[in-house]
Formats: structure tokens, sequence, C-alpha cells
């Protein structure tokens, strides 16, 4: 039987709204006033849910709410979720720098939080002093920290300035040598905030390696990031935070094409989608497929894909243009393509046509991208369907890259040479 | 179920128990004390040419400014005793105090960075101060019994006595008051910033208001509870009288001064431990 090693109990957490110290006096007061006299807090009972597209009437507002989960021994856990949904605040009551206003998380072992690399470093100290500093911060003891410092040099790679003074360091150097102390904790549970997204490439891999190798070791994980890649290699199981709520619990590959929106299997069917436009042309089928002309929602990175596009025509119309919008999980419009480019003319005297568009050495980082189809004739638009269709892009081997920054979006092949000395 | 439950280690509430300090772990984190303490000592003059001398400088330069104003433009008394070592006992063991108080009360907005990102019990850093400064003290105290040396090898009416035994319960005194009011104020200014710009004036009133100037004996007597209001007045003249040979001993202030301590501990200790678990949400 699985050991529980952290339950979360219908935990929850309030904010105020606005500015912070205007009024806080009275309401401190009234909060007091009914204390007092035996009666419930006034300001528990309003509040909101998390939600910032609706401009809620109080100024109170719940970050998380009725949160209830169980993590056991050995999972890695990744917590998922938009800007805002709640996961930072979560880890905040998990790791105890701030408390929850409902609810408990009960704990089994020593937890260690990351929310950062290199917190508490002083500037005027030393690397070897801040190793100390930063390591007992983190909770180590002084000994622990003494036997592990070559492994931690070693590991960050800046023995040669290790007694200069940390101001001198380059930002790389410093937050590679505060994710080195930090991978040397050894506590049973380990939160860890998207961090990884720092350094060079080589320092990437050995993040992402040492971080394989803590939940190896069977202990527990609990994992933040932006990077569905990432979670989907690293998680074994995931949680959907959406408006400060727990939206869905269950191994990560679930979790993960929940929130991407778009079940796995589901290519395009004409009846699913909101659709716009005058409806004279439509789009009848779309969907992608590798050189060999095989059906694909997913590609190796910086390999072609071919878009195919079936449209129907159902009106007169005097001239007809296809465009195509891809954009990443977060939203964000990465590319645009259409017809024009290449002054390829549709006819439009079709009743049904198919179109083949290769797009050739697609460079997208690895990452969930979804595509948005467009036809029309100027400012008429046919037929408009956001995120039809999406596929993954997953790592190409031969790239000697693990992982990418996290707020990169596209690679770029470059090669290298030596034109002077 | 049951007794799965008294299993866990750790218990994350939205209010524990008001009053409650958690030594163990206060001392698992000792290391960190240490480490932030020696961090505080080796940063502050990194980059100066003086360096520790700074340490000395300070007391002696105050010493002076006191002597030229107080002694040679205002012919105040100073109890019949040298008027340096009169004002620098004064100044050594206000010092500590007050950098006690002040740099204690800024715990939780000058670390809000830190606090913010990693948990480890808040109290480490307020005690970290406390000890730091020890360290400080003790360079002073040094430079104050090489002064005592010299006057007394010039024959100036300096005597010991047998009170100076007292001193590690005097510096216990200054350090728990400093310590305990640091921790209100810090605690209080996490929501009202206002606080901030008292302290500053409050401290230097203080001061005027312990017998660091004026000794006791010269302070009308019908206005002498308000100096011995002030817990800093009782602990400066009892060191006076012990190091130097003048001053106001009674044992009854000190009495008074070590209930006032368990007090503004009691109080500190409180709003600490309320304020720490949700400071974040506020500073």
């Amino acid at each position: 039987m699985p050991v529980t090693v952290i339950k979360v109990e219908n935990l929850g957490k309030q904010y105020r709204l606005g500015q912070i110290g205007t009024g806080t006096l009275s309401h401190d007061l009234n909060r007091t006033w009914h204390k007092i006299r035996g009666k419930e807090d006034p300001y528990l009972k309003i509040g909101v849910v998390n939600d910032r597209t609706q401009k809620g009437g109080s100024n109170i507002v719940w970050a998380l709410q009725d949160i209830n989960f169980q993590v056991n021994q050995g999972e890695v856990l990744g917590i998922i979720g938009k800007n805002g949904a709640g996961k930072s605040t979560l880890l905040k009551v998990l790791s105890q720098i701030t408390s929850p206003t409902v609810g408990s998380v009960k704990v089994k072992g020593r937890i260690a939080a990351l929310l950062e690399v290199g917190t508490g470093f002083h500037p005027e100290l030393t690397g070897r002093e801040n190793i100390f500093l930063n390591g007992a911060i983190l909770g180590m003891t002084k000994s622990e920290i003494r036997s592990k410092f070559d492994e931690i040099v070693e590991f960050s790679g800046v023995d040669k300035y290790i007694d200069t003074p940390v101001k001198r360091y380059s930002s790389g150097m410093m937050v590679r040598l505060g994710f080195a102390v930090a991978a040397h904790l050894e506590p049973e549970i380990l939160i860890v905030d998207e961090v990884l997204a720092v350094g060079d490439l080589e320092f990437q891999k050995k993040c992402l390696g040492k971080m394989k190798d803590v939940s190896e070791q069977g202990r527990t994980v609990l994992f933040v990031s932006h990077n569905m890649n990432a979670m989907q290699q690293l998680c074994t199981k995931g949680i959907l935070i959406s408006n400060g709520q727990l939206a869905m619990e269950g191994p990560i590959d679930k979790v993960v094409n929940h929130y991407i929106g778009i079940a796995k299997q589901g290519s395009f069917s004409s009846g699913n989608h909101a659709r716009r436009g005058n409806k004279s042309v439509l789009f009848s089928d779309f969907y992608l497929t590798d050189a060999s002309g095989n059906k694909a929602d997913s590609m190796i990175m910086g390999s072609d894909i071919y878009l195919n596009a079936v449209l129907e025509r159902k009106a007169e119309v005097k001239s007809v243009d296809v465009s195509f919008t891809i954009r990443n999980a977060m939203g964000e419009a990465i590319t645009h393509v259409q017809n024009m480019d290449n002054d390829f003319s549709i006819p439009y005297d079709f009743d049904t046509i198919t179109l083949r568009i290769k797009l050739s050495s697609v460079l997208f980082v690895p990452d969930t991208y979804f595509i948005s189809v467009w036809t029309g004739c100027n400012s008429d638009a046919y037929d408009i369907i956001e995120n039809c269709v999406h596929f993954e892009v997953m790592n190409n081997p031969d790239f000697n890259r693990i992982i990418y920054p996290h707020n990169i979006k596209v690679f770029v092949n470059s090669e290298w040479a030596i034109s002077g000395k | 179920m049951n007794e799965e439950k008294e299993n866990w280690d750790l218990v994350i509430k939205p209010k524990q128990s008001m009053f409650s300090i958690d030594l163990k772990s206060l001392w698992r984190y000792r290391d960190l004390l240490m480490l932030f303490v020696r961090r505080d000592f080796v940063s502050v003059y990194k980059q100066t040419i003086l360096g520790p001398i700074w340490f000395i400088i300070q007391p002696i330069l105050t010493t002076l400014t006191y002597y030229i104003i107080f002694t040679f433009f205002g012919k105040m008394s100073t109890d019949g005793l040298p008027p340096i070592l009169f004002y620098m006992s004064g100044i050594v063991l206000w010092n500590y105090f007050a950098e006690c108080l002040m740099k204690t009360s800024e715990t939780f907005t000058a670390n809000a960075n830190i606090f913010g990102k990693v948990y480890f019990p808040r109290l480490i850093v307020p005690l970290s101060i406390v000890v730091s400064n020890i360290i400080r003290f003790g360079i002073q105290l040094l430079l104050l019994i090489s002064f005592w040396l010299y006057a007394y090898a010039t024959g100036k009416p300096v005597h010991l006595n047998s009170t100076l035994l007292l001193l590690p319960l005097l510096l216990l005194l200054m350090a728990g008051h400093g310590f305990a009011a640091g921790l209100i104020i810090s605690s209080l200014t996490t929501k009202y910033r206002d606080l901030k710009f008292l302290i500053q004036f409050g401290v230097q009133l203080l001061m005027y208001a312990s017998s660091v100037v004026i000794p006791l004996s010269r302070v009308p007597e019908h206005y002498r509870w308000v100096f011995l209001m002030n817990p800093m007045t009782s602990i400066i003249e009892t060191f006076k009288y012990s190091f130097l040979g003048k001053g106001v001993y009674e044992p009854v202030y000190l009495l008074y001064n070590f209930i006032s301590l368990l007090i503004i501990l009691f109080i500190g200790l409180f709003i600490f431990n309320k304020v720490e678990k949700s400071f974040m949400d506020t500073v």
C-alpha cells in the first residue's frame, strides 16, 4: 500500500484586493470586535472565486478554494494551470511561506521548496561563503554542506571563482551556484517551481538529470511548469488548478491533455467547432500528414509537416484565399501561413477541393500547437475555425538539446565556425 | 486512521496555537543563525579601508561630540566621573540596545524577499541580530576597558566593584529589551509602515530619557520616574556604578527591569508568532 506523504484537505486561501493599508485598521478593529463577542469573522463570508475576467463586487478573493488531494511517496506531481490560477499560492502554502485561511496540509517527512535559486545570496560574500549561507537557509546543517561542498562546487562549474564575491559573478554563474546547492538538498519532499528554464544548455541537461535522479530515488517531487513536455517527461501524476479550484486530478497525460483542451485523438470534425463567417466556403476537413502521407498528430522538430485542408463551396464567390495561424499552448501566435505568400491562387469554381500545404523544417520548440484556419476574400470571411487541430512537436534527438528556456519559441539551426584568430 | 494521523511530521493549518516557539526547529537551524551572524559581521565592512576599526571609531567620535557639547560648552555634570569615560560607557551600552532594537524592527521588511521564497523559523533572524551585536559590543567594551586603564593609571577617580559580576545580567536585559521591542515593532510595521518613521525618532528620544547624558542623580526627584520607566536607565546606572564607581544601584530597579522584560518579551513573541504566518500577504 502506498504511503501518503502529503494530504491537502479543504485548503483555502483568501486575499484582499486593492490597496492594502487603506481601511485595514478599521477592518482589523471590526474583526477584533466580532471575535470578542464570539462571532464569526465578518470578512470570511464574503469573497468570490478567483476569476479575474469577472469583476466581483467584493474586494476579497479566494486565491485557493476547496483544494483536496493526496500525494504518495515517490510520486512526481505536476501542478498545471494558467498564470494566476493559484499555482504559486498553493506552492507558498505548501512550503509554509504563507498560511492558509482554511483547511490543512499534512506532511510526512522533511520538505524543501525551491521557489527560486540562490535565495539569500549576499553579493559581498564569496561563492564559498554563499554556498554555506544558502545551504543553511534551505535547511542543511553546516556539516552536511561541508561534506557535499566539493560536489556542489563541481556541479556548479564555478570552482575557479569560488573565493570571489558573487557580485562579480555573471547572472548565469549565480544561478548555477544556486541550483547546485539546491540540487544537493536531500529532503523527502521537494517542491520545485519553474527553475529549470535557466542556465545554458549543458547546465540544463544536468538539472533535468538531477530532477530525474531525485524522483528515481523514491523521493516525492511537486513540480510546477508551463512546459507540458517536461511535465509529461518527469511527472507521474498531475493536478489542474483553474480559478483557484482543483479542476482535475489524475495521470499526468490525461491532465495535460485536458488542460490543452482537446482529447488526443480529436482531429478535425466539423460539428464540434464554433465557426464564424458567411459560409460561402467551408472547411469540411482538416488534418496533418507526414512526408509519406500518413495522418499525424505529432512531429519531430525540424522535420516537414503537411497541412491538408478540404474546402467545400456553398455559394458563388469571386476568389478564395486560405490562411493558417499556429499558436502554442500558451496561446501565443507563432506563425501565420497564407496562400498569397507564394502567389498561389486557389481556383474559385470548385465544389470540393483539397489543398496540401508543406511546411518545411518546422523548428518550433517542443510543445503543443494549435492551428486556426481561415478562408475568405479580403476582409470577407467565409469560414473561421479557431484552434481546430492541435499537434505536438517532439524534441529532435539529433539537436543535442533537451530543454529550451521557457520563453523561447523557435529554434534556429546554426552553423559555427571560427573566422579569425 | 487515527494512528496514521499522529504520524504527520508537519501540519500546516490556518492558525497554530497563538503562543508557540518551536525550540526544536530553532535548534535545528542553529547553523543558519551563526551563518547570519557571520554574514552580518563580514559584509558590513567589506570594501571599506578601515574595516572593523569602524566599530571603535563610532563610539570614540560620539563620545568626543558629547564631551564637546555637554561638558565643554554645556558644563553639565557627570557625577564627578571623568567625562570621557562617563559618556563612553553610556554610549557603548546604548549602542548595543539601539542596534538590537532597530535591526530587529526591520526583520520582516528587510528580509521580505528571503522570507517569500524559503521557510525557516523566522525568529532566527532577530536572534542572529542580537548575537552579532554582542560581538560588536565586545569590541567596544575592550575599547572602554583600555580607556578605563588609562584613566586608572593617571590617577582618575574610577573604581571597580563586585557588582561588575552583574554584567552578564545587564547584557541579557539589554539584549532582551531590544529584541522584544524590536519584535513588536517589526510585526506591526508589516501592516502599518508609519511606525518606521516613528522608530528613528523614538529611539533618539528614549536615549535622552535614559542616563546616557544626564546622570540619574542629577535628575530632579519628581521627574525621576520618567527616567526609571526607561529600562535602559537602571542598566546604564548599574553599569556606571560597578565599572566607574558612581551611579544609582538599586536591586529593585533591576527587578522591575526583569519583569518588564518578561512582559515585553511575551507580547513580542505573541505578535511575532501571529504575524510570521501571514505577513507575506501584507508586506
